[in-house]
């Protein structure tokens, strides 16, 4: 490891598979010390966190799993159906219509806020001033609850711009973006993005100050433009943290629940309605054992992608 | 120490420590280039984004000090013309305001020190005990939580915290830190690999215990990184909406962010009554925020420059 290494790069290499590599120093001083025995105390330091991961995480996520192949409503008896509830899964509208709804807001959403915090990061570790300020008004929007800002902005898109399109005489402003079908989507984007963009900056911040000077410096001394600069020196080597960055937006996109619920609770019609959104209808629905087999579905989607992208980024790792 | 020595030094000590070090200390961009022109486009441009994240907070303030029939014109940047901060006192009351922030102020702290507690302490295991396969094995099953969104198994955790008596305030906190734990351990691992490990084998000369050691030289050395991950663990817990709308039970029981609901229904043409909520809700966060963010800060960059 000749660059720095830091949560952020740490956080690639285990996704990358590369943890063991990291601890090898760790192993041999164990046999050199020769101290095979282990001290009891670090079970006690690691069980709380198994245990209680286990009965949080992993019990529900299986008893969920065994309801999805039965006729569960949510309490009462029940049977066993075999795939009956993932055959109907793959019919029904609604679901397929907020899958489509749920992977398109996500795409767009990864390269709205990719864009706009990548070169934002690049202008705040620019030669500027006031750079302390600045970066700490652009993280602002990370501080605050995701439903709070999502009324705050939906007065804006509700009545404000209307307003503001009656009194100019601009005639699409004049109705609220909210009830249009069409264009509900974009406030969301926007929202999210408002409110995503500075994780994302505060990791390429990170990932731009870990690379060292002289890199530049011998650039400068080449005679590289600041465009060459950046696409052959930046970005190669802020790579691990583009990847991250993707990887994490793209899940947590796929999971969109606050914001939407916050601008226009799934509408107009189901216009805007995310996975999580029609899984949450199971619960109140009595629909349990049927979203069940939804929510299973799209947790094996949610691993398979992941395994995608780590695939990808794992042969771009090996490239560079 | 050594760390917190380096950060305050002066420029050209720093850089003399950092060529001593690995090779790969913690040397900034362009710390020391010299004086250089500021770069004032870029700064202009700098500004105007800005100016995107301030104006919903300007518009959140400006609201919430109008009158009733003020607000409802959607003219969202004028100015309040009278100051009426009778919207304060309607929202304390219907979002009963004592009773939904001692309750959210509770879930946040046991989720911030149970987050750092069992992550410090579950990681350092791991850690140092990496050669055995139950505690590699436990990193990569407890860092799988970050694959399994609450999203997929949030009917069976509303289910099984309704049967054990967990659809509250308690069952929310338990399962903030489960979902907080994946990152933080993931976090607080990186960082304690770079802890040299001779600094512990001076105090195990010393005759301390694996406990002595953790609690008197470890946890110190973890400041940093626990500040980070408290601060995580602070906003992800006290920002969420979706965990606790689904899993409590009693609505009178509910978090800050989840009452703000009542103004989507009854009332919702009094908006400088839900501005004044809407600003009750977001003030303690940024309010932390103001004072805790040279940590947010220095502990994702410093953990990245660090070496």
């Amino acid at each position: 490891m000749t660059t720095p290494m830091g949560p952020a790069t740490a956080a690639t290499g285990t996704l990358l598979g590369k943890a063991g590599g990291q601890n090898d120093h760790l192993a041999g001083s164990h046999t050199r010390r020769g101290k095979p025995k282990i001290d009891r105390i670090y079970y006690l330091f690691l069980l709380p966190s198994l245990i209680l991961f286990t009965l949080a995480i992993t019990v529900p996520a299986l008893v969920g799993i065994f309801y999805s192949f039965t006729n569960f409503i949510g309490f009462g008896d029940w049977q066993l159906v075999g795939i009956t509830n993932y055959i109907a899964v793959f019919s029904d509208p609604l679901i397929l219509s907020s899958y489509l709804f749920t992977f398109g807001f996500a795409v767009v959403t990864v390269f709205v806020v990719n864009a706009i915090a990548f070169l934002l990061a690049v202008a705040l570790t620019s030669r500027i001033r006031m750079k302390a300020a600045l970066r700490a008004v652009f993280v602002i929007p990370m501080v605050i609850s995701a439903i709070v800002i999502a009324y705050v902005f939906k007065y804006l898109f509700a009545n404000s711009l209307p307003a503001l399109g009656a009194a100019t005489g601009i005639g699409w402003m004049q109705e609220s973006i909210l009830a249009n079908e069409n264009l509900a989507w974009v406030a969301i984007v926007i929202v999210t993005a408002w409110q995503s963009i500075p994780g994302a900056l505060l990791i390429y911040i990170a990932g731009l100050l870990s690379i060292p000077g002289e890199v530049y410096e011998a650039a400068d001394i080449d005679g590289a433009s600041a465009w060459t600069r950046l696409r052959s020196i930046t970005l190669p080597l802020v790579a691990g943290y583009v990847i991250i960055n993707i990887i994490l937006g793209f899940k947590g996109y796929l999971n969109a629940y606050d914001v939407i619920v916050g601008l226009t609770q799934g509408g107009p019609g189901t216009a805007t309605r995310s996975i999580a959104m029609t899984i949450f209808t199971g619960f109140t629905g009595g629909d349990y054992a049927y979203q069940m087999a939804n929510a299973t579905l799209f947790f094996i989607i949610t691993v398979l992608i992941s395994i995608i992208q780590l695939r990808i980024t794992r042969g771009k790792a090996a490239l560079s | 120490m050594t760390q917190e020595k380096i950060r305050t030094e002066p420029p050209a000590a720093r850089s003399a420590a950092a060529d001593k070090g690995s090779g790969s200390g913690p040397r900034r961009r362009r710390g020391k280039v010299g004086q250089e022109k500021t770069n004032w486009p870029t700064m202009i441009i700098l500004f105007l984004c800005a100016l995107t994240v301030l104006l919903p907070l300007y518009v959140t303030i400006s609201m919430s000090m109008k009158t009733s029939a003020q607000s409802v014109d959607g003219n969202a940047l004028s100015l309040p013309a009278p100051i009426d901060l009778s919207g304060f006192a309607e929202a304390w009351e219907l979002t009963n305001f004592p009773v939904t922030f001692t309750i959210t102020t509770l879930v946040t702290i046991a989720t911030v020190v149970g987050t750092v507690l069992l992550a410090s302490l579950a990681s350092y295991a791991i850690v140092r005990n990496w050669d055995r396969r139950l505690f590699r094995w436990s990193f990569f099953y407890l860092l799988a939580a970050m694959f399994v969104p609450f999203t997929v198994i949030a009917l069976p955790q509303i289910q099984l915290t309704g049967l054990v008596g967990l659809a509250n305030p308690v069952g929310v906190t338990i399962l903030h830190i489960m979902f907080q734990l994946s990152f933080s351990i993931l976090l607080f691992t990186a960082f304690l690999r770079s802890i040299p490990l001779e600094l512990e084998e001076s105090a195990r000369i010393d005759g301390a215990t694996t406990w002595q050691t953790f609690w008197q030289l470890i946890f110190p050395l973890l400041a940093p990184m626990s500040a980070t991950v408290a601060i995580f663990a602070f906003l992800a817990s006290w920002n969420d909406f979706m965990l606790p709308s689904l899993i409590i039970a009693d609505a009178s029981q509910q978090t800050i962010p989840v009452v703000q609901s009542i103004f989507q229904t009854q009332f919702s043409s009094n908006y400088n009554v839900s501005f004044a909520s809407y600003l009750m809700a977001m003030a303690p966060a940024i309010i932390v925020y103001v004072f805790t963010q040279r940590w947010v800060m220095e502990g994702v960059t410093q953990g990245a420059v660090k070496g």
